[in-house]
């Protein structure tokens, strides 16, 4: 399993580059959670004038491709205009990295996704967008969605069509999804996912996950 | 990076001993007949066959007759399980497991609910010790099955099996105990303990891998997992595995005859690694500790590491020729963490952390000592490197965040 990894990946992860914390940064951001056993933060400085990341600095708790993806992530937006930044996609760490196995894909997603996070606050800070309510629509949901990796193909729920049904309902959002029936031993781990995700829109609903197979209920 | 590996992952698996890959080899060279064959090798293997029976068997004090053999202990537990749920599904279908079984006990356990049978799963305390009271109070008169893992694989926590025995035997229900772990490392007397069913195999202990047993004792009947011939008293159908059963045979002959001595040795081992690790900061010792030491399989130490991540220790090791494993999530395959951590308390951050060291009588002490020298090194450049802070996550600061090992 460990020795599954890309010569790049161990490189990352044995010599992390850009580590540590910037002393009043200009964005930062936390992203992830101990209890999921991935988590990286980022600090970085933005040129106000260019809007350039002049200097980006990462930490993690998380196993070697948390690490190699954030290292990897910072040298690939060091120097680059926020709004360049913004056009990254979230499985592009893993390609520079030359793939990680499925199972890992989802940290690519945090490392990319925590410096947006960053680049996002501090977009709001400076006025460049406007802080407004989001309005919790399905195609929202989907959207965000497409940050769980199902850890068999390494795609995300919504390109591999395991998503059937999404459905908001006062209160309470509803997410309806369908796994082979020799995916079983993954719906635990997807069916807290898309809770975490969810969650992370931060708004009040109630969340209700139902993981099927074609044969029958799971959770 | 040191060219000699440290292997400290037995409890996965163990090196067969040369001894006994020497003795198997003559099984596939020139003594390669079929048991159940007629002919002159045919009788000399099943001759062979009866004599490793007799052998493995008088290890665990039961008679040959009652032991069949099987590909290894995950067969053994779907057997044993499976065929007692369904042999006497009239008399009842309520099963007993522990929080803390290995998944071919546990998954084949709960597969059966959706048979319509009734499975309850009885917790362990903070150092995996069954709670016996609630074993005792959750036994019906429908219950047909007690399973109970011998001795844990992941925090090595023995059970007190001759108590639960006597009480499954004296409620009149049968005692199926998974002692994949334990079989080598502990004198095992069926008879003594109440035992019914027992799962073991050769593959930790030295001995091949693809061979186990089930103890079935006299009386009771198994149905059949699958058809076939009538090897094995027609429960096991398929030829036996003959090379690899001589091989399980004398892996348990050398267990038995070196018993004592691997046994102080390797205690020592196991308890000089714990205490080199233990001058790292912030972390905890999983599984029995200080008085209940003497209940913990003599080979396993785990440790949780606090605000660091297992997969990530485990492949700095690797990269320093260190062979171990972690209950983390990103190690396992599904990406939960270890249940059996769970089961003893640990929230899933502290779940992540864990990394267990299985020792073996190949174990030396320069082995133990330079991996303590490496974990301590790898520990502090992850916890360098993390975003996991303490002030900041108090709800991690509790009592158990410097729970250090005690002797």
């Amino acid at each position: 399993m460990a020795l599954k990894y890309t010569q790049a990946t161990i490189e990352h992860f044995t010599k992390p580059r850009n580590m540590g914390i910037i002393d009043n940064p200009d964005a930062s951001a936390i992203e992830g959670s101990p209890a999921c056993g991935d988590m990286v933060s980022y600090t970085m400085k933005i040129n106000p004038e260019t809007l350039i990341i002049e200097d980006i600095k990462f930490k993690s708790y998380g196993c070697a491709s948390n690490i190699a993806t954030a290292s990897k992530a910072t040298e690939m937006v060091l120097g680059k205009h926020i709004d360049e930044v913004k056009m990254i996609g979230t499985s592009d760490a893993a390609k520079e990295l030359g793939g990680l196995p499925s199972v890992k894909m989802h940290c690519s997603v945090l490392a990319i996704n925590g410096i947006k996070a960053a680049i996002r606050e501090y977009e709001k800070k400076i006025g460049r967008i406007e802080d407004k309510e989001r309005v919790i629509t399905p195609e929202l949901i989907k959207k965000v969605l497409t940050d769980v990796i199902h850890p068999k193909h390494g795609k995300n729920i919504i390109d591999n069509n395991n998503v059937i049904r999404v459905k908001v309902e006062g209160q309470d959002i509803y997410v309806v999804v369908e796994l082979e029936p020799d995916e079983e031993m993954f719906a635990a781990n997807i069916h807290e996912e898309i809770i975490e995700h969810i969650e992370s829109m931060k708004c009040t609903h109630e969340v209700i996950v139902k993981i099927e197979s074609r044969t029958g209920e799971f959770i | 990076m040191s060219d000699e590996l440290i292997y400290l992952d037995n409890g996965d698996t163990t090196k067969i001993d040369d001894e006994v890959l020497e003795y198997m080899l003559e099984f596939y060279k020139t003594s390669y007949g079929n048991p159940a064959s007629l002919h002159q090798l045919g009788i000399d293997a099943d001759e062979n066959l009866s004599e490793a029976r007799q052998k493995v068997s008088s290890f665990i004090n039961c008679n040959g007759d009652d032991l069949i053999f099987t590909s290894g202990a995950t067969e053994s537990n779907n057997l044993a399980i499976n065929g007692v749920a369904n042999f006497y599904k009239d008399k009842g279908k309520h099963i007993i497991i522990s929080t803390i079984e290995h998944s071919s006990v546990r998954e084949v356990a709960r597969r059966l609910i959706k048979s319509g049978y009734e499975l309850t799963e009885i917790g362990v305390d903070s150092e995996g010790f069954l709670d016996i009271d609630l074993l005792e109070k959750s036994i019906r008169p429908d219950t047909i099955l007690v399973s109970i893992i011998y001795a844990n694989y992941e925090i090595g926590t023995i059970q007190q099996i001759e108590n639960i025995g006597k009480i499954c035997r004296d409620k009149g229900v049968f005692f199926h105990s998974d002692a994949a772990q334990a079989f080598g490392k502990i004198k095992i007397d069926v008879i003594k303990e109440n035992i019914d069913l027992l799962t073991f195999n050769a593959h930790k202990m030295h001995g091949p891998k693809g061979v186990g047993a089930l103890y079935i004792r006299k009386g009771i009947s198994l149905s059949k997992m699958f058809e076939g011939g009538a090897h094995e008293r027609g429960i096991r159908p398929g030829t036996e595995n003959l090379p690899a059963i001589m091989g399980f045979a004398k892996a348990a002959e050398i267990a038995y005859r070196d018993f004592d001595k691997i046994d102080s040795y390797v205690c020592g081992l196991r308890d000089l690694l714990a205490t080199k690790l233990s001058e790292i900061d912030h972390i905890f010792y999983n599984g029995p500790k200080g008085e209940h030491l003497v209940n913990r399989l003599s080979n396993n130490v785990d440790f949780t590491f606090q605000f660091i991540e297992g997969e990530a220790i485990m492949l700095h090791l690797t990269l320093r020729g260190i062979c171990v494993s972690s209950g983390s999530a990103c190690s396992s395959k599904t990406l939960e963490p270890s249940h059996v951590l769970t089961a003893i308390g640990l929230k899933h951050e502290q779940a992540h952390g864990s990394i267990r060291f299985t020792l073996s009588k190949y174990t030396t002490e320069d082995d133990v000592l330079r991996t303590a020298k490496n974990v301590k090194e790898v520990v502090e450049i992850l916890r360098n490197m993390s975003s996991f802070n303490p002030e900041v996550h108090s709800e991690l600061n509790n009592e158990n965040a410097v729970t250090f090992y005690k002797r």
